[in-house]
């Protein structure tokens, strides 16, 4: 079963089992966002204070798989406290890691579109036990559901303060 | 469930499907997707392959001899479906895509002439989205109403509002058997109830006319509709099925070659049945795919595979409880004949992905997800279930397999 442990590492087990960040903030201040994997029925919600320039907290609401609630539970660990800039460099460097190349047979490209929006050379730490997902690629949109939803709650904080 | 009768011979039949001989991870393949799409016996990928190497042209064009065969096999694929349905004339049965488009032929032309505001269409809470998104497309535009028929007790429809909810209603769309609970419908009762309220009854038979036998006439529905692929057919065919007087009153739905009698600067005049509903060069080769694949169930008799898949689900409801443990769910009626080879599973917070990505690893095709149904997934309270569908080349080994895998994923990911 070496495919299989190397998709389900131990850290994303106990993010899985245990995760961090979890349940809702008030809106406002916060600001909520859903993401949905139309694929699996999977659904996120990210609610972030980011008013400042940085995301002073995060909480994550929804449900879904190991796979993405380990990521998100992951997701919201790295950037909280973050600025905002630093949260985006996480985020392209994260989906960079998803990426699969466009060259190869059955993949669009379209996860990895943005990869060179940011440094994919950040270190990602714990973050890293997900680069087995690669390897399923039916389960890429699931690590990168929560990251996509953070991107997209970015959007609207910095719309709505324009 | 009779011992004595005749059930399956499933070692055979399996020796007939090219695609369940391969290993994956040194494992025998347990092919249990049947629900989404089935496999296709040698007697049909050598019926296409023939037509293709043999047979080919266009339909209804050519005078050659080629585009004659090719004609009379395409239109011999629809006498056969014809005759497996009990449909009196072929020219009622129409070749669609697939069952989504035969539904969306029915609302985009049935329902654009005959239904706006005031008017109402009866679904049910376990409807497929391809018997959902049509009739909410159609009600956006013309503001009709739709209505629902809840779930009751055990997986069932509760139909104890039934009457009211088809008074003034002019379409009862339902489905004949449910592809997340495996629910068989009381179909002829839910057409007699419709017809007694002045609705027209259509019925999604997707999940049934595979599994057991269909009888247009005794059903007395006004449109059938299902898809090839899921009754050892090719993809891209399906079959839509309607009363002869009722198709002819309708309007052409695809516009374009093959459904006209004569177009000129000024119009059109639209064909006769079945052309009026093929626009556009239809699916050739699957239709005599089709044919080759309903030959295939007749030959095995629909009774047997009927009676074939109540056994093996009654010993999957049986034995997959006992083996797996109280952390299993099935969902769907318990009681075995009042459903078919569909089997919803939930263990313990274990989501679908991470059992049916174990599953793979053990080489069971399963699907795991919302299974494209969900308002009912919304009203059962859960996001996903993993679902293993049976069909004519699975066995109780099949079933013990996924036993043993469903036991792994249990103990890899329960908590």
């Amino acid at each position: 079963m070496s495919g299989l442990e190397d998709l389900y590492r131990e850290i994303i087990l106990d993010h899985y089992r245990s995760p961090r960040n979890k349940g809702e903030l008030e809106t406002p201040p916060a600001h909520r966002t859903e993401g949905f994997n139309p694929l699996c029925g999977d659904e996120i919600v990210v609610y972030v204070n980011a008013d400042n320039g940085s995301i002073d907290d995060i909480k994550i609401g929804g449900q879904g798989c190991s796979i993405s609630q380990s990521s998100a539970s992951m997701m919201s660990a790295a950037v909280k406290g973050k600025t905002i800039q630093e949260a985006r460099d996480i985020t392209a460097a994260f989906k960079a890691m998803m990426s699969i190349h466009a060259t190869d047979i059955g993949g669009d490209g379209s996860e990895g579109a943005d990869a060179t929006d940011g440094p994919a050379e950040l270190d990602l730490g714990d973050l890293e036990a997900l680069r087995g997902v690669v390897k399923f690629p039916v389960r890429i949109k699931c690590a990168t559901l929560s990251w996509n939803t953070l991107n997209q709650a970015l959007d609207e904080v910095a719309a709505a303060t324009q | 469930m009779n011992d004595q009768s005749p059930t399956l011979n499933v070692a055979e039949i399996r020796k007939d499907f090219p695609i369940l001989q391969q290993r994956q991870n040194d494992k025998r393949l347990v092919f249990l997707d049947s629900g989404a799409s089935s496999q296709h016996p040698v007697s049909v990928l050598d019926a296409m392959d023939d037509f293709y190497r043999e047979s080919y042209a266009n339909v209804h064009r050519g005078v050659y001899q080629l585009a004659e065969r090719a004609t009379n096999g395409y239109e011999l694929g629809r006498k056969k479906v014809a005759k497996f349905i009990g449909a009196p004339n072929a020219d009622a049965v129409i070749f669609t895509k697939n069952a989504t488009e035969a539904i969306n032929v029915v609302a985009g032309s049935w329902g654009r002439a005959n239904l706006g505001p005031g008017d109402a269409v009866v679904l049910t809470i376990m409807e497929h989205h391809a018997n959902i998104v049509p009739w909410q497309m159609l009600a956006e535009e013309k503001g009709f109403e739709i209505r629902w028929v809840p779930l009751g007790a055990d997986g069932h429809l509760d139909l104890t509002d039934l009457d009211r909810l088809l008074d003034g209603a002019k379409l009862f769309a339902f489905t004949a058997m449910s592809n997340v609970l495996g629910t068989i419908t009381p179909a002829k009762e839910l057409v007699a109830a419709a017809h007694a309220k002045g609705a027209l009854a259509l019925v999604d038979a997707c999940q049934a006319v595979p599994h057991f036998p269909v009888d247009v006439v005794d059903l007395d529905a006004d449109f059938v509709v299902f898809s090839g692929h899921k009754m050892l057919g090719p993809s891209g065919i399906g079959v839509l099925w309607g009363k002869p007087e009722i198709l002819d009153a309708m309007p052409p739905f695809l516009g374009g070659g093959g459904m006209i009698l004569n177009v000129t600067t000024e119009g059109f005049v639209p064909d006769g049945l079945p052309g009026k509903f093929e626009a556009g060069t239809p699916p050739i080769a699957e239709a005599v795919g089709l044919g080759a694949a309903v030959d295939y169930l007749d030959n095995l008799g629909m009774d047997n595979v009927a009676r074939h898949e109540a056994e093996l689900t009654a010993y999957a409801l049986r034995t997959l409880p006992a083996q797996v443990g109280e952390q299993l769910t099935i969902h769907g009626p318990s009681e075995p004949a009042m459903r078919g080879g569909v089997l919803s599973l939930t263990l313990a917070d274990v989501h679908a992905h991470d059992i049916s990505q174990m599953l793979d690893e053990y080489a069971v095709c399963i699907r795991p997800g919302h299974h494209c149904a969900k308002p009912l997934m919304r009203h059962l309270g859960i996001n996903a279930t993993a679902r293993a569908s049976l069909y004519i080349y699975n066995d109780t080994d099949d079933i013990d397999a996924l036993a043993a895998a469903l036991i792994a994923a249990r103990d890899f990911f329960a908590f």
